[in-house]
């Protein structure tokens, strides 16, 4: 292939400072035919989310019908820090009110 | 890693199924793959990586909770597992230390070469320049494509 | 030696016997229930003629297809291209089966192992001229957006015909047809998204797809011209006119390739019936040197 220096690889790179010559991250999430909810199953690269899609369905589902796919940026996704000492993570263990067996209902209300 | 060992599964049972055509069909099909088990027996055993007392990361990896077995025992099943598959196919392995130990019911094996594993991982192994050469075309000669794709998803937001 | 457990038997274990294998054992023969009789007023040789072109199409756009495999743009291309292929080889493998099913096989069973199957016979044994198969699928695959332009344009004609198959008389083209039409929607969506990503996306890209487009369109002169075998097929409700596809096929094409800014070429005038005849250049010729060099350097080998 031939390519004059200006358009070389190396030189596209220089061109756009700070821009990645890649395609985003994605984490991919399916839903089965029978599935109450979506799993996440892996991730690609694509130019963009309805191409992400298109991969994902080659990729992750063999082409089933009936499966619903979200993709979700990887960069879009907040986490949270396994290290943090936070309140989301405080065990219930001492919040008696998360309990059930907290509520006293008498033994004649039926259904409970 | 269960849908990676599924799939891996499913690869070996086609290709050993591919074996036993060809051990089953004309002489020069056999001798073929006579020559691929003389080539590839030691690769794989090598798979496994380096023994134990060399590799610095297993213990790491064991000590996390990741790599739940060492690569030496690994390579001892590996054996185990194989030679019987071999002798039925009808292939010899390239290993005249190869013999069953009464004692253990376990395979022993010959040695290892330890420099080759060193030359291939570290990029300097019989195929390392091909391969590379072969990713960097076709990186480079698609690097025009990628960056359309970009392009195109910045105009169609 | 005792059977010791492989991480196999734990994973069948633990997902109950059907979780051996990535996609279950169940295994559904594509052609199963369905009769395979040569339904009535059909001339074999004729069923199986057709069978050869639609079949030789489908795996000779495979072949080049897999020449990209190592060398495509990213991991996900590869096995997209590399799935695309093999639905190709998949309709191939049911096509050719049928041609020898009736009896045309050409000389592919004189130079065969007794042992191979028809489709293998017929894949890998016949001569160039034997072959049935289009210019449009033979020829070399160029630079990424011209493959992606080529597989466009294969595939809106050959989605064109497979989806009119599924009327057929003869029940086994019905069910590879209603098979196929599933597998050629996605192979023509996914050329159809290059061909926008690429026409629309920089200078560079739009001028090798367009060249692309250019270096194409020529072989689309016989696409729409049925040969005796396909007209005598069509009076018996059996193959579908090519001349039949040539509104929806324009209609794609100007579509997909007014959205992605490129220039359609003049179409070619309509030329007799080539590859579908015999006819052909040294493309096709290449194309099975690869594809049958194996077979033929051991010519009493089953594999």
């Amino acid at each position: 292939m031939s390519s004059s220096p200006s358009s070389s690889p190396l030189a596209r790179l220089v061109r756009a400072p700070g821009r990645g010559r890649g395609w985003p991250l994605y984490e991919i999430f399916v839903r089965g035919k029978r599935g109450l909810n979506h799993v996440h199953v892996g991730s690609l690269h694509a130019p963009d989310d309805e191409m992400a899609v298109h991969a994902a369905r080659d990729l992750y589902t063999r082409r089933n019908e009936g499966v619903s796919i979200w993709v979700v940026k990887a960069a879009d996704i907040t986490a949270s820090s396994p290290d943090e000492k936070d309140p989301l993570f405080a065990p219930s263990g001492d919040k008696v009110y998360r309990h059930p067996t907290f509520y006293e209902i008498p033994d004649d209300v039926l259904h409970m | 890693m269960i849908r990676v060992c599924k799939e891996e599964s499913f690869h070996q049972r086609q290709g050993y199924e591919l074996l036993m055509a060809m051990m089953r069909g004309t002489t020069e099909q056999r001798a073929m793959v006579q020559d691929a088990v003389d080539r590839w027996w030691w690769p794989s055993l090598m798979m496994f990586g380096p023994p134990d007392a060399d590799s610095p990361n297993s213990a790491q990896s064991m000590a996390w909770g990741i790599k739940r077995h060492g690569n030496d025992e690994l390579r001892r099943r590996f054996v185990d597992m194989t030679v019987p598959q071999a002798e039925f196919l009808g292939v010899t392995l390239p290993d005249p230390d190869l013999r069953l130990d009464p004692a253990t019911g376990r395979y022993r094996f010959g040695s290892i070469d330890w420099d080759e594993l060193e030359r291939v991982i570290s990029g300097r192994g019989p195929c390392s320049a091909e391969r590379i050469a072969r990713r960097r075309a076709a990186r480079d000669d698609n690097a025009w494509v990628v960056e359309a794709a970009t392009a195109y998803a910045e105009k169609h937001p | 030696m005792t059977h010791q457990e492989t991480v196999y038997d734990a994973l069948d274990r633990a997902h109950g016997g059907e979780g051996r294998w990535a996609f279950g054992t169940g295994f559904d023969a594509p052609l199963a229930g369905v009769d395979t009789t040569v339904p009535d007023g059909i001339d074999p040789a004729d069923l199986g003629a057709y069978c050869l072109m639609l079949g030789d199409d489908a795996l000779l756009l495979s072949q080049r297809l897999t020449e990209w495999i190592t060398a495509a743009p990213e991991l996900e291309e590869e096995v997209s291209i590399g799935n695309i292929a093999l639905d190709l080889l998949g309709q191939a493998r049911l096509l050719l089966a049928r041609a020898g099913s009736v009896g045309v096989l050409a000389r592919s069973r004189d130079r065969a192992p007794e042992t191979v199957p028809d489709e293998d016979a017929l894949a890998y044994f016949r001569n160039p001229d034997e072959f049935r198969s289009s210019a449009l699928v033979e020829a070399p695959n160029g630079d990424f957006g011209q493959t992606m332009l080529r597989l466009l344009v294969a595939a809106t004609v050959r989605l064109a015909l497979i989806a009119r198959l599924r009327r057929s008389r003869d029940p086994v083209l019905a069910a590879i047809a209603a098979k196929g039409v599933h597998e050629l929607t996605y192979h023509r969506d996914h050329a159809a998204r290059w061909v926008l990503h690429l026409g629309d996306g920089t200078e560079e890209s739009h001028r090798r797809v367009q060249a692309g487009v250019d270096a194409v369109w020529p072989l689309l002169a016989d696409a729409f011209t049925a040969t005796d075998v396909e007209r005598r097929l069509v009076a018996a409700g059996v193959a579908v006119d090519p001349a039949s596809v040539r509104a929806e096929v324009v209609s794609v094409l100007t579509q997909v390739l007014d959205r992605a800014t490129l220039r359609m070429p003049q179409w070619p005038a309509d030329s007799p019936p080539r590859g579908r005849v015999g006819e052909h250049g040294a493309e096709r010729t290449d194309l099975l040197i690869t594809l049958q060099g194996l077979a033929r350097q051991h010519p009493a080998a089953t594999w």
